[in-house]
């Protein structure tokens, strides 16, 4: 039972960096815009954030650094494709090398200038961080440890896709937005600013990245600088985006579901059957493998990507 | 402002000119309309129609002219802003989001606060029962039929408080019945003092529903004449230029034999109903069998199993009495059955886009090459000769087919087809979107095959083309058949109500 609940715990905080990776292509693909650069956006928020806490020990800043330099990705990516019409996938595929590029060779540098032989956050932000204590409520027996005793980023992104959901289906922004997604040309003749809405939502859904990359670095390399931190995560979340079928709320479940893949080969019990460890990495791509069967079965229109997305929209191409 | 008392014009354009390069799209074209009144503009593809109407909504600035809304000068930069000078536009393609319902597509990116749905939903009907339109303001878009799409698009410009509506081809795509049920909406908007524009060229609906008639040419304004002190022949003659006779020719051919018998033909769906349900008729060389039906009967399914695209149920169909089912598509055409369907989008099945005619040519011949490397010269030969016999414009043969315009590109492919010395050529929409003049070269190549022997299956839109071009017609509706009966004394009522699904006796399915 208590090996049980644990496990749980664990899936939680994996699937905490998988959420805000989801959150944000969520965003891009409802502009239409189909970008698989999370992992690079995720990255850069990953280095930017660390680097931010390292030097000004402060989590706001190190949180609006991980966004700021998510949007930044998200930018370079938007500026390509909504801007210069440039091939989505080729466009993301790049973005995805760059980021991590860009993100190693700032902590090598970083590591490189400094005296000590590692980067290491300072205590007052590694308090801030760590698992909080809510009177009351964290001590009651199973219930709080399974909901009130996490690190502020997961209520964050609980919060964030929450909010996202809101958005998304009950605001007339929203009702735009994914207009946009499913039929540039139908939102345009309806007098919506298409490119000004793409950039907001591409450079909003980078931003959300970052804090997704950021998570990876300050938290699961616990608090000390260390190269691909985000290691694949990226990757994870845009087969999530299929998994939770582009729906905000369903992405909280998926990625807690993931990182429970993620974290199954530490709680799985070895006496029983030992699998390598490889197959358990494969686990979430096999189960995407089978939510896109499943759902193209179903060819449910709803619940399916937005029509347009990877298509990139020219006015005068009719 | 307007120094005058005289009545307002809802829309005003003076001296209008835009130019693309070096092409002029409209030259110094002046034109009025009143509210309640309906103006029709006529012309041929490329005449300007669409560009003119593209300045009031907004696509496009004219370089030169004034364009004035209920008595005064305005500029119209965008389409947002024609909506607030409360012109509305409906697209012949509908600019509408599938996924979504009605309600949310008609209130998409409105600038008015969040109404909630109920409130929505009341104003929605409000607006309908003004006008007579009937639409379900919860039903998604994807599960409405074309007339239903049509509707929302109507009611998304009135929703927007438009007062004047401009129409770009809106009966393409809809059966003698909802054109009808249409042109009483429209009607209906012109006694509320809407001033409406549509744009057509049809010379019936023209007669039938407009006020008055501006006709372009070649993006000059010729004339604009009231409707009923006019007639079809006058204004084909003002459109085209000349004197053009509006009758097509129906060659009568000695029936020799029967080239292709269809015998209990069914497909399927991929939801499990049936496309096409025992489906019966004779094809004889030297005959035109036109196929009606409204747009999605099963005549796509009808063209792909002959041409052995598609997955058969039951039956069969013989040519020279062997059956042709579980066939490849190869050897059906090897057997001379040839097929030319232009889809809506005119290039879908058949050419590639960015090849140009000696490669699209060599699409169908390339078997017939020996070694290992491509010979283009033969192509290239036919695709010479194709040009200059059909008179294809196009800059050189090695042009890219989507740069050519739509008529062009129906010639290369009727042309290609037309090549192979078919025995049955298999035609579906050939002159989709044609204006008359390339619409009768097209009619004139398919009574030259006829005349050769050749048994033709066509399947058509416009019933009076039907009428007078085929020997006799079949009417699909929902996959059956509901009669194959002779053109020449049966009547377009008689069609439309078959279409509908009313069952008529069939006149000959003698041997």
């Amino acid at each position: 039972m208590n090996m049980f609940l644990n496990f749980l715990i664990a899936a939680v905080f994996a699937g905490t960096p998988l959420l805000f990776g989801t959150l944000g292509e969520i965003m891009s693909e409802k502009a239409g815009h189909l970008n698989l650069g999370v992992e690079g956006m995720m990255a850069m928020g990953a280095c930017a954030g660390f680097m931010a806490g390292l030097l000004t020990d402060s989590f706001i800043v190190a949180l609006i650094a991980a966004f700021a330099a998510g949007m930044l990705g998200a930018l370079i990516y938007a500026v390509l494709t909504v801007t210069f019409m440039a091939d989505q996938n080729v466009t993301g595929l790049t973005l995805a090398i760059f980021g991590t590029g860009l993100s190693n060779f700032i902590g090598e540098y970083m590591l490189v200038n400094s005296t000590s032989s590692s980067l290491k956050l300072p205590e007052k932000i590694t308090a801030t961080i760590s698992n909080i204590n809510i009177p009351g409520l964290s001590s009651i027996p199973v219930v709080g440890q399974l909901f009130f005793q996490y690190n502020p980023f997961v209520y964050l992104g609980i919060l964030v896709a929450i909010l996202c959901g809101i958005y998304l289906n009950h605001t007339k922004m929203g009702l735009n937005l994914r207009a946009i997604g499913e039929n540039p040309a139908a939102a345009d003749a309806a007098g919506i600013k298409v490119t000004k809405i793409k950039y907001i939502n591409i450079l909003l859904g980078g931003g959300i990245c970052g804090i997704g990359g950021a998570y990876s670095s300050m938290i699961i390399c616990g608090g000390v600088w260390m190269s691909n931190s985000v290691n694949g995560l990226g990757w994870i979340a845009v087969a999530l985006v299929i998994f939770a079928s582009w729906s905000p709320t369903k992405a909280i479940f998926g990625s807690f579901i993931f990182g429970a893949f993620n974290i199954l080969k530490y709680y799985f019990p070895k006496t029983w059957i030992t699998i390598p460890s490889a197959f358990y990495d494969m686990l979430p791509f096999i189960i995407t493998a089978l939510v896109l069967v499943i759902t193209s079965i179903r060819k449910s229109k709803e619940n399916s990507q937005p029509a347009s997305c990877g298509v990139n929209y020219f006015r005068e191409e009719r | 402002m307007s120094k005058s008392n005289e009545t307002k014009y809802a829309i005003e354009l003076k001296g209008i000119t835009k130019t693309f390069g070096s092409v002029v799209a409209n030259n110094n074209i002046n034109l009025t309309i009143k509210y309640g009144e309906i103006l029709a503009l006529l012309g041929e593809n490329g005449s300007g129609k669409t560009t003119l109407m593209n300045m009031l909504s907004g696509i496009y600035y004219p370089d030169n002219g004034t364009i004035s809304v209920a008595g005064e000068e305005v500029a119209i930069s965008s389409p947002t802003e024609a909506i607030d000078f409360g012109i509305g536009m409906i697209h012949q393609h509908f600019k509408l989001v599938e996924v979504l319902n009605a309600m949310d597509n008609i209130v998409l990116g409105t600038k008015e606060k969040y109404l909630k749905p109920k409130e929505l939903k009341d104003k929605i009907q409000n607006i309908s029962s003004k006008f007579g339109l009937e639409v379900e303001p919860e039903k998604k878009i994807y599960n409405m039929s074309v007339s239903e799409k049509q509707t929302v698009e109507i009611l998304k410009v009135l929703y927007r408080g438009a007062q004047i509506l401009i129409l770009d081809e809106p009966t393409a795509v809809l059966t003698p019945q909802e054109i009808e049920k249409l042109f009483a909406i429209l009607r209906k908007m012109k006694e509320q003092g809407s001033a409406i524009i549509i744009i057509t060229h049809k010379l019936n609906e023209v007669m039938a529903i407009s006020d008055r008639v501006s006709i372009l040419r070649k993006g000059e304004l010729i004339d604009t004449v009231a409707t009923k002190e006019t007639n079809e022949k006058q204004l084909t003659e003002l459109m085209v230029g000349r004197p053009v006779s509006l009758k097509i020719e129906r060659p009568e051919i000695e029936k020799k034999h029967t080239v292709l018998n269809v015998v209990d033909l069914s497909v399927m769906n991929d939801d499990g109903t049936y496309a096409l349900r025992n489906v019966n008729f004779k094809l004889k060389s030297g005959e035109i069998l036109g196929v009606a039906g409204i747009a999605g009967s099963g005549q796509k399914e009808l063209c792909e199993s002959i041409a052995g695209l598609m997955k058969v149920k039951e039956g069969a169909v013989l040519c020279n009495k062997e059956n042709i089912i579980g066939k490849t598509p190869d050897e059906i055409i090897n057997l001379g059955i040839s097929m030319s369907f232009v889809p809506e989008d005119r290039l879908g099945m058949g050419l590639v886009g960015s090849m140009g005619m000696v490669e699209n040519m060599m699409l169908k011949s390339y078997k017939n090459n020996k070694g290992f490397f491509i010979d283009k010269k033969p192509s290239r030969k036919l695709s010479e000769e194709l040009k200059k016999k059909l008179e294809i414009v196009t800059p050189n043969v090695e042009t890219p087919v989507r740069m050519m315009s739509g008529g062009n590109v129906q010639k290369v492919l009727l042309g290609r087809e037309i090549e192979s010395n078919p025995n049955v050529l298999i035609t579906a929409y050939p002159v989709r979107g044609l204006d008359i003049n390339s619409s009768y070269v097209i009619y004139d190549l398919l009574n030259e095959q006829k005349k050769k022997g050749v048994a033709i299956l066509f399947i058509g839109e416009d019933l009076d083309v039907l009428l007078e071009l085929s020997d006799r017609i079949m009417v699909l509706c929902h996959g059956e058949v509901k009669g194959i009966v002779d053109a020449k004394s049966t009547s377009k009522e008689e069609i439309g109500l078959m279409m509908t699904g009313k069952s008529m006796e069939g006149v000959d399915q003698d041997e």
